[in-house]
């Protein structure tokens, strides 16, 4: 028979078998005090005179004290950006390259300084930081270079041209990486930049500010102004921008939609989404609970095209579900600087509420809700991995983005109810399909209203894929060939 | 007793598999003042086995890996750009030959996004064109410039992740093995890049009659050409000659395009 | 309609029960999974644990066509006192060796506990007539193996004789008697993970008592994803059935942090359970030395030198 008579002297001692709090040093990144406005290549104090403290959302430790900008400050950056705006959009594209070239190498060589500010400031685990933000920010970069003086062949029979100064504003979930989504694609096509990071995760935009001196960006090429929706509000109200890059959320982003109406100011949204991972009976079953994990409790679900919707079909959902608890529960939630750190922070108390009230109203509407058994430390802002069992399509947590680590699952028994269900949202940002057959994975792709869609995998990118969204998730695309659009105006 | 120090001198030998061996005949030729390797039949066999057993690595790295390599290469360059600059016509050389290397490495990436395509088929199939690297490609170096007209050729076949073998400028193949010490310090496999010093009327029609060897660039073989379009013909090589200065379709000439078809349905 | 592959009818579990559906296997996705586990620490005490777990599992090999009896009693005193210096290391789970040094093992570990394990059935090829592979189990057991190492018909599960691979594992089974079954499914030549998880179901199916990842012979051996791909059959099995299998990677593992990252995967896929050498089992050669190497350095601080620990 198969079943092992087990020795008892082999039972594990209680607590024989336990992860180490693997902890990164945090003793690579020094942090100032305090962080003045970037502008013209050199840091100044804010003329409003205002400052704040940004603090590690796994600690509730001050971090340090940054600027918050005021109409004045953003007025001085665009100009700043302006004034630089001539000299490098003369500059020949391939010396534009070799500038882009050396802050890819340099976010290489600091990678791990910027990722442990990253996880201190944001609240991910080291882990994400060290093995996703860095390397992509990095790659951004690099693949970005590589285009600087390329345009020609990016589009045929048209001629490329910088638009002149971009207004960028990113989000607090991808902080530095955002940064580079924005700040690679613009620089190379010859524009400069006024970009503002999220309230909450100022640091890394502004270690970046020193790596670019160290790689001299010329003064002015990159101005980064720090502070809270009022600073945003400023810089795409300003005179001097020729264009908006916004990442955040998509009440925001129809906001500045509405402010740019009738300023012929070229805009880009790249907003929030709720996409639909849809499992298929015949998947590799193993790897899509992996791939639904990964999908709604990465970067402790703060990420727009998180999966938060999972469809399974209905002849596999029971078994799937039982699978899925069980990986659940060794998931590790805690100090983001551990190696060991599967789910970290939340990033600020606003949204931990935002996500507690939602979750609340899962419940009340009569969705069934699991949460592993999770020790949370005592400081800080902390959620648990949660799945929703029993929740239909009506219900708010299958309808709102919640932007937390809340996975809502529901069931459907054939592909094209499968479409129906993944589609019936405003948003249109990602979506997900698991299946062992290769046509169905096209098909549905060919009827999904997203603007990424993975199969057999997910939350996967690449500087060389285009990402963005349908519908309300926001329009236009960063990555790819395509990626260079937007700071391009053709004659 | 004067203080006179005498320099240490380089031997050049040849550039294959990653190591610099001399030639297995034991020839050398005087060149620019020094004895240069005068590879024989041989070890061009031994250059085509290095390279078809690296294509496979360096083909299957991603674009991301190559680019990365190449722009090292540029890297590595620059800090040699002395020694460079004493093996061609001088530092403006160098600086262009730097530079279109480092142009070259940013296509790694982007290769398939302009050479390729989904196609629209009349029909319910998804079908795409991907451009993949030919092989093994033999490079005839142009006499001048030494090193830029090399590396011309060098980077658009290497980019792409074809294994070269490059047979040297005849005059000036001091040049050939600097960019070959520069890129055995760059992170590039071994084998992907292999140099030989010697003579090309020797050498060329060897290469380009060789069964293994996938292309061979005659744009700097400045020999009979038609006679080696002719050895070619023997297995179908591709016969490649550069159209522009700088290109991808440079890139494209040494690649092949494989399209693939799959049917879309429940 | 959903076409999975199917497992002849015949098929069935020890004692009935239902097999767990054959499904399929993403090979990106569990490469990837394997190599994030491979990436946790564990905890200083922890690690002292596991690396004398680790010894406490190991099934201490030679298979060599040059192997003697002088070999077999070297190693059968390594297996039982690993470092003479510190008697308080334990012993390993087993030997193993051919069936012709059987006796000459069982002689040299008699009453330390150390099992004698035998590879049996023309291994490592397979490739003999199905008498001939019972004859060289039957010589082995009686010769007074406690466990035998099988290996499958590579040829037969290739070429989709399925229902043949099963069948020899079930009479290689009866032939063993009271000894332990492991079948091993050479994962190296069997090419793709959905085949690695049909071969597994096949022999848990037939009786096998552990599946095993190689003979050692072929490269590639032991991996931490092919491990991963089959330790998730026998949480599905244990799932369907309640039975208990147990697992053996082997060949390939050479240093303690490969043996440690393996004990992550097993725990973090099938839990406390299965940490014990009654379900999981090191084939191994020189891992042991650099276990105990890095051991010594747990409770000396010190990193050490392969000097100190002796070749057999």
């Amino acid at each position: 028979m198969g079943a092992v008579e087990k020795s008892r002297k082999d039972v594990l001692p209680a607590g024989s078998w336990d992860y180490a709090s693997s902890l990164e040093g945090r003793d690579i990144v020094s942090f100032e005090e305090r962080y003045g406005l970037f502008i013209g290549g050199e840091q100044v104090s804010p003329r409003s005179r205002s400052w704040f403290t940004t603090v590690s959302p796994s600690t509730e430790e001050p971090l340090a004290e940054v600027a918050q900008a005021g109409a004045k400050d953003v007025a001085l950056a665009v100009g700043a950006a302006q004034e630089a705006f001539a000299p490098w959009s003369s500059w020949r594209p391939a010396e534009r390259a070799k500038v882009l070239f050396r802050i890819a190498r340099i976010l290489q060589e600091r990678a791990r300084e910027l990722a442990v500010a990253e996880s201190l400031d944001g609240g991910k685990p080291i882990k994400e930081s060290r093995d996703v933000d860095l390397p992509l920010a990095a790659a951004h970069f690099f693949y970005y270079a590589g285009w600087a003086d390329k345009l020609e062949y990016a589009f045929p029979g048209r001629r490329p041209r910088p638009i002149g100064v971009a207004a960028q504003i990113v989000p607090w979930n991808f902080p530095l990486l955002m940064l580079a989504w924005k700040i690679a694609p613009a620089l190379a096509c010859g524009n400069t930049v006024v970009l503002k990071p999220a309230e909450t995760t100022p640091l890394t935009a502004l270690l970046f500010a020193d790596v670019c001196r160290q790689a001299e960006v010329p003064p002015g090429v990159v101005n980064i102004v720090t502070g809270d929706g009022s600073t945003g509000a400023h810089l795409v109200r300003s005179e001097g921008i020729g264009k908006v890059a916004f990442t955040g959320s998509t009440e925001v982003g129809k906001a500045i939609q509405r402010e740019l109406a009738g300023r012929d100011i070229s805009l880009t949204l790249e907003l929030g989404g709720k996409a639909a991972n849809i499992v298929f009976e015949d998947c590799a079953l193993d790897q899509a609970v992996e791939g639904i994990v990964n999908g709604i409790y990465f970067n402790q679900g703060h990420v727009c095209c998180a999966g938060s919707r999972l469809l399974v079909q209905e002849s596999i959902h029971d078994q799937l579900v039982r699978k899925l608890k069980r990986r659940m529960s060794t998931l590790r939630v805690g100090d983001p600087l551990d190696k060991n750190t599967d789910v970290g922070a939340i990033n600020s108390k606003a949204q931990l509420d935002r996500i507690t009230e939602l979750v609340q109203a899962g419940t009340d509407e009569g969705a069934e809700l699991y949460q592993p058994p999770c020790r949370l430390p005592e400081k800080g802002w902390w959620f648990a991995p949660t799945v929703f069992t029993n929740v239909a399509q009506s219900h708010r947590i299958a309808q709102e983005e919640i932007f937390g680590p809340v996975l809502s699952v529901l069931t459907f028994r054939t592909p094209d109810e499968a479409v129906e269900k993944a589609n019936n949202t405003m948003y249109g940002l990602s979506a997900g399909i698991w299946t062992e057959k290769g046509s169905r994975i096209l098909w549905m792709a060919d009827r999904l209203r997203a603007g990424v869609v993975w199969g057999n995998t997910f939350n996967r990118f690449d500087p060389a894929s285009p990402f963005g969204g349908y519908k309300e998730s926001g329009f236009g695309r960063e990555g790819g060939r395509h990626g260079l659009e937007a700071y391009l105006r053709f004659e | 007793m004067t203080g006179r120090r005498l320099a240490v001198r380089k031997t050049y030998k040849l550039f294959i598999g990653g190591a610099f061996p001399r030639s297995e005949s034991g020839r050398t030729l005087e060149l620019e003042g020094y004895n240069v390797a005068r590879a024989s039949r041989k070890d061009a066999r031994e250059a085509v086995v290095a390279a078809r057993k690296a294509f496979g690595g360096w083909s299957a790295a991603t674009a991301y890996n190559r680019g990365q390599v190449l722009y090292r290469l540029a890297e590595t360059m620059e800090t040699r750009a002395g020694a460079f600059a004493a093996a061609c016509t001088g530092r403006r050389e160098v600086a262009r030959a730097i530079d279109r290397v480092v142009w070259y490495a940013g296509w790694a990436d982007k290769l398939a996004q302009v050479l390729g395509s989904a196609n629209p088929v009349a029909g319910p199939y998804f079908n795409f064109t991907i451009p993949e690297p030919t092989g093994v490609v033999a490079i005839v170096a142009p006499t001048e410039p030494a090193l830029d007209g090399l590396v011309a050729r060098l980077a658009p076949a290497v980019v792409g992740g074809n294994a070269v073998v490059v047979l040297a400028s005849d005059d000036h193949p001091l040049a050939a093995i600097e960019l070959a010490e520069a890129v055995a310090t760059s992170d590039v496999p071994g084998g992907v890049v292999n140099v030989l010093t010697g003579l090309r009327s020797e050498l060329a029609p060897v290469l380009a009659a060789h069964m293994d060897v996938n292309a061979i660039d005659v744009t700097g073989a400045d020999g009979d050409v038609a006679a080696l379009e002719v050895l070619a013909a023997e297995n179908v090589k591709r016969v490649v000659r550069a159209r522009e200065d700088r290109s991808p379709w440079e890139i494209a000439s040494f690649m092949e395009l494989k399209t693939v078809w799959h049917p879309i349905g429940r | 309609m959903s076409q999975t592959l199917a497992l002849p009818r015949a098929l069935e579990l020890p004692g009935g029960g239902r097999l767990p559906r054959l499904g399929a296997v993403d090979a990106v996705a569990l490469e990837a999974r394997a190599g994030e586990l491979a990436k946790r620490s564990i905890k200083r005490e922890s690690k002292v644990f596991a690396l004398e777990l680790a010894i406490r599992m190991m099934d201490l090999t030679t298979l060599e066509g040059a192997d003697t009896p002088g070999k077999v009693k070297a190693m059968s005193a390594k297996a039982m006192h690993p470092d003479p210096g510190d008697p308080s290391v334990p012993s390993v789970a087993a030997v193993c060796v051919y069936p012709s040094l059987v006796s000459v093992a069982r002689r040299a570990l008699r009453g330390s506990g150390v099992k004698v394990a035998s590879v049996a059935t023309a291994f490592p090829s397979g490739q003999a007539p199905l008498d001939v592979k019972l004859a060289d189990v039957r010589a082995a057991v009686d010769a007074g193996a406690d466990e035998i190492d099988m290996v499958i018909d590579r040829g037969a599960f290739l070429s989709g004789r399925v229902g043949h691979v099963y069948e020899e594992v079930v009479a290689v089974k009866e032939a063993c008697g009271d000894a332990h079954l492991k079948v091993i499914l050479e994962t190296g030549e069997l090419g793709t993970y959905d085949a690695v998880r049909k071969a597994s179901l096949v022999a848990i199916a037939g009786g096998a008592d552990f599946i095993k990842t190689s003979t050692g012979k072929v490269s590639p051996a032991a991996t931490l994803p092919v491990t991963l791909c089959m330790l998730e059959v026998i949480r599905d099995v244990h799932d369907e059935t309640g039975l208990a299998i147990g697992m053996k990677p082997a060949g390939g593992i050479r240093t303690a942090k490969q043996a440690i990252q393996y004990l992550c995967v097993l725990h973090e896929t099938l839990g406390p359970d299965w940490l014990t050498p009654d379900l999981f089992r090191f084939g191994a050669s020189s891992l042991l030395n650099d276990v105990l190497l890095q051991l010594r350095k747990q409770r000396t601080g010190i990193y050490r030198s392969p000097d100190e620990f002796t070749i057999d």
